[in-house]
């Protein structure tokens, strides 16, 4: 025991040997423990006060918990956002990710020109503002000067086009397609690189055993790319839970029509900072975050103890 | 060389904002989030109070209009502050009221120039004190574009039906918009549809009482009436307008291609730059109406530091803000934006002048949403913009937004249970 210790101090006295470690440690400890930890557990404090009439706080338990879940004031809000938000996940995972699948696919076609050009083009988005997305989406979509009606009314289908981003039915789906549309990179770019750790020798085996390019994508390189699927497929799940700029940017606050785009993100930010007449409640605010905090927590776990321990890694 | 700079520089900035605190005798500074405003305060209103009283120096220090509220919070705290404080209306200027921040002005002379519905937004809910002067408005109505309704023989509509009759009319003639409003936003729906339109149903000033009393309920007919007036308007606003933003709605009007635009006084300067031959029309009112009302909401007043060193200079600069000069500056730098003392005031920009012009016609109120009724969750504001955009979208009926709007209301306030 007292060797082995002693193999790892280098030479070093115990005590400059741990002096050397907090100081290698502490940046990022400290660091980590302001901006993270800290305003983590702060939020969690802070959920459990009540906002009283007058501005002051109170002391409450769990009672904002018990309100937000149950008390229709609150609870109606609370579940519609909730599903809206998993219905902003569910689009993300059923087009996103396969889309994103497929162009790390066809960029990594060994007989493929302009690989960069496309490569960095289908990357671009990610890279932009959220408010010029917003802003240029709601542009192509406008009925007043959008591209998209003449588009439609050229071929003529211009019966076809509706104001998607202010009705009910379609206004969650479009901004959800817009978010795809600006981070697809992500997961094409991450799947990508793993498609380019696989060795040439199994493509080439699966070549020589009469596979197509197409079933050597499907049954050799695919299985293997699983854990950066299941990687992409937890990353998009806790941006999607932590999602509001988009949202805000095109619809506001209020997240209409009839709080039909509204999620986790705008929910909390109108309860925590307010709204026109509306007070910001910090409390109640920390509440919602903290539910966001314990949602996202709970779909990290399912992935780490679930699935994680499921994914079968090869190592070339 | 950089650290003695900052050294500098910080030195500057506690030397300036200990100067803003112990201001000398004769010497005021304003706080406001009005810095679109800087020059028309630096060259027109301070020049002109200063030439009327040599003694005292006014020094204007805006800051951002997000950024107001809590800076100016944080400032009262640490005891910063300028002695003028440029007021928001109701509950965020109540709350520093009651914080003892802002100094109560119940024997300012020149508060006897206001009416009571000019001073709601900063008196206490007892009606006992007030403690802001109030200075500025925003009128709603409806602006048209002259020239389009000379091209289709139309006239300024003086009743609902004739009102009705005329987005018919320019529906017919398909080459415009009739009716420019956007419910994307949600906000305009409510503020620019039925705060607009709506005092005429429920009787100003006594309809907006009731509902704070408790005698009058958000499911009377007044109101359920007036959603049903709104719910009219949808087949006349425009390709789109579920997906129209306020930008869009601006800019439709702005370039020419709507013919009415349902307005508040401020876009008479955004309009005014886009050089657009207009006109202005009241909410035309429902048949058998007797009276008018217009929605003249009080947006902005102006009181002073409890704490402040200079208090007897305060009091003499805030009289000169309820006084008739300071109305004619204020109302001529910022077409749009009303003064609210009694005083008759000359407008030169001929819209801001009609619009001015309706409170002789007149009774005047302000959104009933304000006082009182966006305390507590659902937060009644918020309500009404969603539920007016949806009657707006035809997909809520009237009464439905009328039961939602009350039934919010019954959850949490007292006069309603």
């Amino acid at each position: 025991m007292a060797t082995g210790s002693d193999a790892g101090l280098m030479g070093m006295s115990r005590a400059s040997y741990l002096r050397l470690l907090g100081f290698f440690l502490a940046p990022a400890v400290i660091i980590y423990s302001v901006f993270s930890i800290y305003p983590l557990l702060a939020t969690i404090f802070s959920s459990l006060y009540l906002r009283q009439i007058d501005g002051t706080y109170v002391f409450n338990g769990l009672g904002n918990f018990v309100t937000l879940l149950t008390d229709t004031t609150w609870s109606v809000s609370f579940w519609n956002a909730m599903k809206n938000n998993f219905v902003f996940f569910l689009i993300h995972m059923g087009v996103q990710n396969p889309i994103g699948i497929a162009l790390a696919a066809l960029l990594s076609l060994p007989q493929l020109k302009f690989r960069a050009a496309y490569r960095t083009l289908i990357f671009m988005p990610t890279m932009l503002s959220v408010v010029i997305i917003g802003f240029t989406w709601q542009l192509i979509l406008s009925p007043l000067w959008g591209i998209s009606k003449m588009l439609l009314q050229a071929v003529g289908m211009g019966a076809f086009f509706a104001p998607l981003l202010g009705q009910e039915s379609t206004a969650l789906i479009t901004v959800s397609l817009i978010s795809v549309w600006q981070f697809v990179g992500i997961p094409m770019i991450l799947i990508y690189t793993a498609l380019l750790a696989i060795p040439d020798e199994l493509a080439d085996a699966a070549t020589v055993d009469g596979l197509t390019q197409f079933q050597t994508f499907f049954f050799v390189k695919l299985p293997l790319v699983i854990p950066a699927i299941g990687l992409v497929s937890v990353l998009t799940f806790v941006n999607n839970f932590n999602a509001f700029d988009l949202i805000y940017a095109m619809k506001g606050a209020l997240a209409g029509p009839n709080f039909s785009s509204d999620i986790m993100g705008t929910l909390f930010y109108r309860t925590f900072f307010g709204n026109q007449l509306q007070l910001g409640d910090a409390s109640m605010g920390s509440t919602i975050a903290t539910m966001m905090f314990l949602i996202i927590l709970l779909g990290v776990m399912v992935y780490l103890f679930v699935i994680q321990r499921r994914i079968q890694r090869y190592s070339f | 060389m950089l650290k003695m700079s900052l050294k500098t520089m910080l030195l500057a900035a506690v030397a300036l904002t200990v100067g803003t605190g112990a201001a000398s005798a004769g010497k005021l500074t304003i706080e406001s989030w009005r810095n679109d405003d800087a020059a028309i305060w630096k060259d027109k209103i301070i020049p002109a109070f200063m030439a009327k009283h040599p003694g005292i120096t006014v020094e204007f220090t805006p800051t951002a209009p997000k950024e107001y509220n809590a800076a100016l919070n944080a400032k009262l705290a640490g005891g910063t502050a300028g002695d003028i404080i440029t007021c928001r209306p109701f509950d965020a200027s109540l709350e520093l009221f009651n914080k003892g921040f802002l100094a109560g002005l119940n024997d300012l002379g020149s508060m006897k120039n206001f009416s009571d519905v000019a001073k709601s937004a900063w008196t206490t809910d007892d009606g006992k004190t007030t403690f802001c002067v109030p200075m500025g408005s925003v009128i709603h109505g409806f602006i048209y574009n002259k020239d389009i309704f000379a091209e289709l023989k139309l006239t300024e509509p003086k009743t609902e039906e004739e009102f009705l009759a005329t987005l018919e009319a320019i529906k017919k003639n398909g080459k415009y918009v009739p009716l420019v409003l956007g419910t994307n936003d949600q906000w305009e729906a409510a503020t620019m549809g039925f705060q607009n339109i709506g005092p005429n149903y429920w009787k100003g000033e006594d309809g907006r009482k009731a509902l704070i009393d408790g005698k009058g309920k958000l499911t009377d007919k007044a109101y359920v009436d007036t959603f049903a007036a709104l719910a009219k308007w949808g087949p006349y606003m425009g390709d789109g307008y579920k997906a129209q933003t306020y930008p869009d709605s601006q800019n439709l009007f702005g370039l020419g291609k709507g013919a009415i635009y349902a307005a508040g006084s401020w876009d008479i300067s955004t309009f005014r730059g886009q050089k657009v031959n207009m006109g202005a029309f009241k909410a035309p009112p429902p048949a058998g109406s007797k009276d008018c009302y217009i929605s003249d909401h009080t947006d902005i007043g102006i009181g002073m530091n409890a704490k402040s060193a200079n208090a007897a200079d305060a009091k003499v600069f805030l009289d000169w803000i309820g006084s008739e000069e300071f109305a004619g500056i204020f109302a001529n730098a910022l077409p749009g934006f009303f003064p609210l003392s009694n005083s008759k005031v000359a407008i030169s920009d001929d819209v801001a002048q009609t619009f001015v012009s309706w409170r002789g016609e007149c009774k005047s109120t302000i959104r009933n949403s304000y006082q009182i009724l966006s305390r507590g969750t659902p937060n009644l504001e918020n309500e009404m913009w969603n539920v007016s955009a949806q009657v707006l979208n035809g997909a809520m009926k009237p009464e439905a937004a009328a039961d939602q709007l009350e039934a919010g209301l019954q959850k949490w306030y007292k006069p309603h249970q």
